[in-house]
């Protein structure tokens, strides 16, 4: 696009799609190359994309029910012995519902489980905020020894299911419903905890992190056009964070906004926060829900709705610019 | 033929050292403890195969599952005894710094244990999940789980209750602590469990009774027949039919001593009940 800033490097949406099929794809993958991988799902198969798997590995896809507290508990025990169990389900019930589970069995007890984690945030839609959650971020990384990863295109989650497997400890992968833009390479080398810098810019960065990635990419060239330019970071790790490369960036820019699809108060925002705050104070400002749940509607109402999308991004730019 | 002298001298060593562990800390939960020594000692001593070095995986070996945390002092105990780890150890638990928590964990890295217990009602499915391992690794060796009664009140276990029979989970023996109380009291006066044979027999499990749940021989050769039953499409439950502080006169048939410990005194009376045969840690 050409605009008044910089030149900026060129994202293409390859076609759109969901990142739960990314999560399926890469089990799918993953269970041909790797032999200790099981999978476990609460009566969500199809939701979470696990057919293929359950098709190709019958004698390692274990169908619990509508149970997700035992689905839990097996996951852990299936570790003892050295299987590396996926489990999958909606993210509400891949958290909230479990967490005492998680906390006991696997992360105190360090069990190498993948918790995978569909239909999460506002984006699950018109079922409504009994089954979106905008909480399961701060949930999760709470948990001592948990890793978070919340990835943002179909390409991101396939590469991302993949390289757990071959963590060794507890994972919260967490991915959406919709079909979004997929536009990171299909061949990236997804690398746990490192940030990935998308646009470079001098004026503001930008953190997001899962479905507001694109979004922030798209800000950042309408940004462009008004003579703002913007460091694009994706965050697909939230814990542990990348501080060196939100702290590289904004001592170069001085001032950030982080943008998610979850709740401000125990989100990335926070924890970039914390780091700021820690290291390098400079004013923030928070694209996230403001402690609300959901709603019935489209993905992409919702988004509009609840201030979630480019355009949120945009302002909460200039505000945090006048700020500086 | 066991050598029943030989585990009963284990027997009291290991009450011994569940009074004194409660008793230098001030804390813990010795009635359970009590009610469940004898179980823990034929468990680990005549019953269970298991490799001389642990490792996590238990590659090869039988393994055992403690649902019910709290009665850590017998399963520190014998497992101490076991050689797991040295006994002086048993000096340090629930004190700071310790790999002998309040509720065993893998967290400090304790030998013996294999995952973190005491929020109630998650041993049954981690057991299940070790089953399903186990057959999957075509290792022939069996998963052995202890919970309370009491801890049944957790909906968590009849979702495991209900898969472990769905699928055939045969590898698998779950036995009930059935002493009757828990900590607020009797538990048919807290939460009544019903006919608990009646109920794993409905969800599809293979059940028997242990009535003598404090008698060796009662215990093993029980122990011996639920292994019998093991391999045949059912996962196995026994109801241990047990006293609450066994082999301590004023700890027996109460909730009081659920998780209280023995003042001077009373500590002095219980170990006279329990003469010293291995030798104190």
């Amino acid at each position: 696009m050409e605009g008044l800033g910089r030149l900026m490097k060129k994202y293409t949406d390859t076609g759109k799609k969901d990142t739960r099929s990314g999560f399926g794809d890469g089990l799918t993958e993953l269970g041909k190359k790797n032999k200790d991988v099981v999978a476990l799902c609460a009566d969500l198969t199809g939701s979470l994309k696990m057919d293929e798997f359950k098709d190709n590995h019958p004698e390692r896809f274990f169908q619990v029910g509508i149970a997700e507290a035992n689905m839990i508990g097996i996951a852990a025990g299936m570790t003892i012995g050295g299987k590396i169990p996926f489990t999958g389900t909606f993210a509400n019930f891949s958290t909230g519902r479990v967490y005492d589970q998680i906390r006991q069995s696997i992360a105190y007890s360090g069990k190498n489980v993948k918790i995978c984690a569909s239909h999460a945030g506002i984006t699950l839609g018109e079922d409504g905020a009994t089954h979106q959650i905008l909480e399961d971020i701060g949930l999760m990384k709470m948990l001592p020894g948990m890793t978070v990863i919340n990835t943002c295109d179909y390409n991101q989650t396939k590469a991302a299911t993949i390289a757990i497997a071959d963590f060794e400890g507890p994972v919260y992968l967490r991915f959406g419903r919709p079909k979004v833009a997929n536009f990171t390479p299909a061949d990236q080398n997804f690398q746990i905890g490192k940030a990935v810098q998308l646009q470079e810019g001098i004026d503001v960065t930008i953190i997001a992190t899962g479905h507001l990635v694109w979004e922030a990419l798209q800000a950042a060239e309408t940004l462009n056009e008004n003579g703002i330019t913007a460091d694009v970071i994706n965050i697909h790790t939230i814990k542990p964070l990348d501080d060196e490369a939100i702290l590289k960036s904004v001592k170069k820019t001085g001032c950030v906004i982080t943008a998610e699809e979850h709740n401000f108060l125990g989100g990335l925002g926070e924890s970039v926060a914390r780091v700021l705050a820690t290291h390098h104070p400079a004013p923030q400002e928070f694209v996230a829900t403001q402690d609300t749940f959901g709603e019935s509607g489209t993905p992409e109402q919702l988004m509009d709705k609840y201030g979630l999308n480019a355009s949120a991004i945009v302002n909460a730019v200039k505000k945090v610019i006048a700020r500086k | 033929m066991a050598d029943y002298k030989a585990l009963e001298d284990l027997v009291v060593q290991v009450r011994r050292d569940i009074l004194r562990q409660v008793h230098k800390v001030n804390s813990g939960h010795p009635g359970g403890s009590l009610g469940c020594t004898e179980f823990f000692v034929a468990l680990y001593n005549e019953l269970m195969e298991r490799n001389e070095n642990f490792t996590m995986n238990g590659i090869g070996e039988d393994l055992f599952f403690l649902s019910n945390g709290h009665i850590s002092p017998v399963f520190y105990s014998v497992l101490a005894r076991a050689g797991y780890f040295p006994v002086e150890e048993l000096n340090t638990f629930r004190l700071l710094n310790s790999r002998l928590q309040g509720h065993p964990t893998t967290h400090e890295g304790l030998p013996g244990v294999r995952i973190a217990s005491g929020s109630l009602g998650q041993g049954i499915s981690a057991s299940i999940g070790a089953a399903l391992t186990k057959k999957l690794n075509k290792d022939k060796h069996l998963i052995y789980t202890l919970c309370g009664d009491g801890e049944l009140q957790e909906g968590q276990n009849w979702e495991a209750i209900m898969y472990a029979a769905g699928n055939n989970v045969d590898n698998l023996i779950v036995t009930v602590d059935l002493n009757g109380q828990q900590i607020d009291g009797a538990t048919k006066n807290v939460l009544p469990l019903g006919n608990l044979k009646a109920k794993f027999k409905a969800f599809g499990w293979d059940v028997m009774d242990i009535e003598k749940g404090n008698d060796l021989k009662a215990i093993v050769s029980g122990m011996k027949k639920a292994k019998e039953k093991t391999g045949n499409g059912k996962p196995v439950c026994v109801l241990l039919h047990t006293v609450m502080g066994n082999g301590v006169d004023f700890m027996m048939h109460t909730h009081d001593w659920h998780g209280k410990a023995p003042n001077d005194q009373q500590l002095e009376t219980a170990l006279s009940q329990n003469p010293v045969t291995l030798g104190d840690y």
